[in-house]
């Protein structure tokens, strides 16, 4: 385990964590939309949703991945490996983080948003000010553990081409013949930065413990 | 893009059989897995200190590092500790100790989450360790974790894809190999898809029903 052998896989585990970083937002995003139409009212809004959810966390990522980055280009959308890369982790933790935030929401106490709206606030601001960021705080542990498998799962886009910590790991052990320092090096790796992650995510939780729910 | 439902048909039978490799590995997988996870879980919870805290280890080690970075681990560094496993074998040992590291975790809450009232109960009434283990606290533990327990059996029924990367001849591997031998990539991963999507929905129905056969422990573990 030379020092140039684990700057490689440092700057390999960057790829990775920028890669999880962006999908992590926008899933976190297009989950925020997802639950929104699962708790909606309106059927033609949470049929299809419930439909993704359903899809998207039944079938395996590496499945997912290898549908978009040959599905793609048969109805000529042709993506860069890192593209289809993000796409496919995107999606797949919205689906998660969507069933997340659903329970988030419903643990609102309705007294609350109630309380809210005895205050004479709009709609709009019992969203922004109230529901929104109560459902996001008692998420957040599960947040957390998505973002981890979300890293985790990123181990799978060297499928579509992505060189990213695992691919890298795998070039090198091929080219030196010492597959076991150099994926017992990238593990170490990944387990470094979910423990990051895992005590950053702690961390907030601790700063957003306040009062009541 | 053109669908074509009979070339779907005609590959039905090698991708029926490489779907039996598939659930044979997973169900193989999860019952090693539970067994295992359930015994970690237990020593952390019975064993010596110095124990607990090292099988505590292996456990954040392996649920913080992927799936495929293990399986390289096993399938290419073993040879090079005198542990040369062909693709099978490999790959159901990382499944199952994978498996099991998530498994002990749940374990270890349900062992947590049985209130210690209900086993002060026992030993009152008489009950010898023993008994109170598996009359009180164990069925107790059941109800606790079957939810838990279904959802990360479908986990598992999920990673057996990976294992195509080492060539194991499951079901990802076939479709795949089909895909690539007659160019259509389309209809073999939309039927792949397709059957994992019913084979993990399928499961999480029975998870359902086991949940709702033990629910009658419910009103007591609760």
């Amino acid at each position: 385990m030379t020092p140039d052998i684990l700057a490689l896989l440092v700057e390999a585990a960057g790829v990775t964590a920028a890669l999880g970083a962006v999908s992590i937002g926008a899933g976190l995003l297009l989950g925020f939309a997802v639950s929104a139409a699962l708790l909606s009212r309106r059927r033609p809004l949470r049929g299809p949703a419930r439909l993704f959810v359903s899809f998207f966390r039944g079938v395996p990522l590496l499945v997912q991945l290898l549908l978009i980055y040959n599905v793609l280009p048969a109805v000529g959308v042709v993506l860069p490996g890192i593209a289809a890369a993000a796409l496919g982790l995107t999606l797949c933790t919205a689906a998660y983080q969507a069933e997340n935030l659903r329970g988030g929401f419903l643990a609102v106490p309705p007294g609350l948003v109630e309380a809210a709206e005895v205050a004479g606030m709009s709609a709009l601001q019992r969203f922004w000010r109230v529901r929104a960021p109560i459902a996001f705080k008692l998420t957040l542990p599960a947040l957390v553990g998505e973002a981890i498998m979300v890293l985790k799962a990123s181990s799978l886009v060297s499928v579509v081409g992505v060189v990213e910590l695992t691919r890298t790991a795998q070039d090198i052990a091929a080219s030196t013949y010492r597959p076991l320092p150099v994926y017992a090096a990238a593990g170490a790796l990944y387990v470094a930065v979910d423990w990051t992650l895992a005590g950053a995510g702690a961390a907030l939780e601790r700063r957003l413990r306040w009062g009541a729910a | 893009m053109s669908f074509d439902p009979s070339f779907v048909l005609a590959q039905l039978p090698d991708v029926l059989a490489a779907a039996g490799v598939t659930a044979a590995i997973w169900a193989a997988g999860a019952v090693l897995g539970v067994a295992l996870g359930f015994a970690v879980a237990a020593a952390r919870r019975f064993g010596p200190r110095p124990v607990g805290l090292l099988l505590r280890l292996c456990v954040e080690l392996l649920r913080g590092s992927p799936f495929l970075v293990q399986l390289f681990l096993l399938y290419y560094g073993g040879p090079y500790l005198g542990l040369s496993l062909d693709p099978v074998p490999a790959g159901l040992l990382a499944l199952s100790v994978y498996g099991a590291a998530y498994y002990s975790e749940i374990f270890r809450g349900g062992f947590a989450a049985v209130p210690p009232g209900h086993v002060e109960a026992a030993a009152c009434l008489g009950f010898t360790r023993a008994q109170a283990l598996f009359r009180v606290e164990l069925p107790e533990m059941a109800v606790l974790v079957m939810p838990a327990l279904v959802n990360m059996t479908i986990l598992l029924l999920k990673e057996t894809a990976v294992l195509s990367i080492i060539t194991v001849p499951e079901l990802t591997l076939a479709v795949s190999a089909i895909g690539s031998a007659t160019y259509r990539f389309v209809e073999a991963l939309f039927l792949l898809a397709l059957l994992y999507w019913g084979l993990v929905e399928g499961c999480g129905a029975l998870g359902r029903l086991a949940e709702a056969r033990l629910s009658r422990y419910r009103a007591a573990a609760a």
